[in-house]
């Protein structure tokens, strides 16, 4: 494996483990959604890590085409969530 | 560059990507943590050229940085008029007694394990010789795709039903937030100096979308940087107190917002209809079809966009503007 693959995705791996706590310990909501973001954005890295192939070289297009859907898709979970916790914070106030 | 520079360049980026990180979740004030987030995905974008994933770096400059950070914004925007939940859930974290601190520890340790799989399945991956059948494939059928960009020709072509399930969870995404209420009320109209801004700005943004969608076909770009990048002149227009942004009304907005994926359907419909597999294009015709497909999922991707900035379906004219702050209409809010 190449120092770079190996390099970004152990950065990678990390990324993850730190957005997995915040998501699971923080008590803010947008706290939660934002760690959720760095979260995928670490499983991102990871995938475009594994789908480098060194310098000059054609990486594999596949992972890229993944993690294109799954920025999109982070993004709609994210304003749902927010759409959500908007709600959830007007209910609230009503109490 | 060297090896050795470039060693240094990627231990550089890594760690200013890992403090943007840590600052950005470590960081008590809302606003501060997204804008600690954006920036964080702006050095993401320069990591995912360094990895030669040009496609990869422009959705992530224009999505994952740029759109995420201004629904997030507007998110703690709204918030600062509910200041007593806001607090309320601030001071959650500071709960000491033992059972918390237990379940702290817990919780750090589970993540350290899910990081320490993700390593050891990394590590045991580079035992073995990378498999790369199927970007061989890929580059093989290249040819009959109808386009030369290999990141548009497997997200449009060789694994289109992904793309048609990622517009339908867009197409869920934006109905979800209707149901959950009505739009804020606008922002103040802009000053001279911003209104001059958009006026150069929006026409710039909607260009440079379909400079984006066109050139997909053969190099970095395509539906979603472009519908991402249109999305942006709508966050202006809204940001600049335009009541409007660009969006049509009533029925057409709805058939708008279902337009990515119903053209998509359509087509794959279509063609299984005429004796070929489900979205399997013709070769002559495929570059067309997927220009066409790219062209209404780019418009609908806008549209999503836009109504998540502005967060519920936007009201008809005439209706009274409430009080800024996200108060849902008096009554019965967003149940009609």
């Amino acid at each position: 494996m190449l120092t770079t693959q190996l390099l970004y995705g152990l950065a990678a791996c990390f990324i993850v483990a730190l957005g997995l706590r915040t998501a699971l310990l923080h008590a803010s909501l947008l706290h939660r959604v934002i760690a959720i973001n760095v979260m995928g954005a670490g499983v991102f890295m990871l995938l475009i890590a594994v789908a480098y192939r060194g310098p000059g070289q054609q990486p594999d297009p596949l992972p890229h085409a993944l993690v294109l859907t799954g920025i999109v898709v982070a993004v709609s979970a994210t304003a749902l969530a927010l759409a959500l916790a908007r709600r959830l914070a007007a209910e609230h106030d009503d109490d | 560059m060297n090896s050795t520079s470039l060693l240094v360049f990627d231990v550089l980026l890594l760690v200013s990507i890992l403090s943007l990180a840590w600052a950005s979740l470590a960081t008590r004030d809302a606003r501060n943590s997204v804008i600690l987030f954006m920036a964080f995905g702006l050095v993401l974008a320069v990591a995912w050229s360094r990895l030669m994933a040009p496609d990869v770096a422009l959705a992530e400059a224009a999505i994952g940085s740029g759109l995420s950070g201004a629904l997030l914004l507007a998110a703690v925007y709204r918030s600062r008029g509910q200041q007593p939940a806001a607090q309320q859930q601030s001071t959650g974290e500071h709960n000491t007694s033992a059972a918390t601190v237990a379940a702290r520890w817990a919780v750090t340790l589970l993540s350290a394990a899910v990081a320490g799989v993700l390593a050891w399945a990394l590590l045991h991956a580079s035992g073995s010789a990378p498999h790369d059948t199927l970007p061989l494939a890929i580059a093989a059928n290249l040819d009959a795709s109808g386009v030369s960009n290999p990141v548009t020709a497997v997200l449009l072509n060789f694994r289109a039903y992904d793309t048609l399930l990622e517009l339908a969870v867009l197409l869920t995404a934006v109905l979800g937030i209707f149901a959950l209420g009505p739009a804020a009320a606008g922002y103040r109209p802009a000053g001279p100096v911003f209104a001059g801004l958009t006026r150069w700005l929006v026409p710039l943004l909607i260009l440079a979308a379909g400079y984006l969608l066109w050139a997909g076909a053969h190099a970095p770009g395509g539906a979603f940087q472009a519908g991402a990048t249109l999305a942006a002149a709508g966050v202006v227009l809204r940001l600049a107190g335009r009541q409007h942004i660009g969006l049509p009304a009533g029925g057409t907005l709805r058939v708008l917002i279902a337009a990515g994926a119903g053209v998509f359907l359509t087509v794959g419909l279509v063609l299984f209809m005429t004796g070929r597999p489900f979205l399997g294009y013709p070769t002559a015709w495929a570059g067309t079809l997927i220009l066409l497909i790219e062209s209404a999922a780019m418009l609908a991707i806008a549209a999503t966009l836009v109504l998540a900035f502005v967060g519920g379906r936007p009201q008809a004219a005439g209706t009274p503007a409430h009080t800024a702050g996200a108060k849902p209409v008096p009554g019965n809010p967003g149940k009609e």
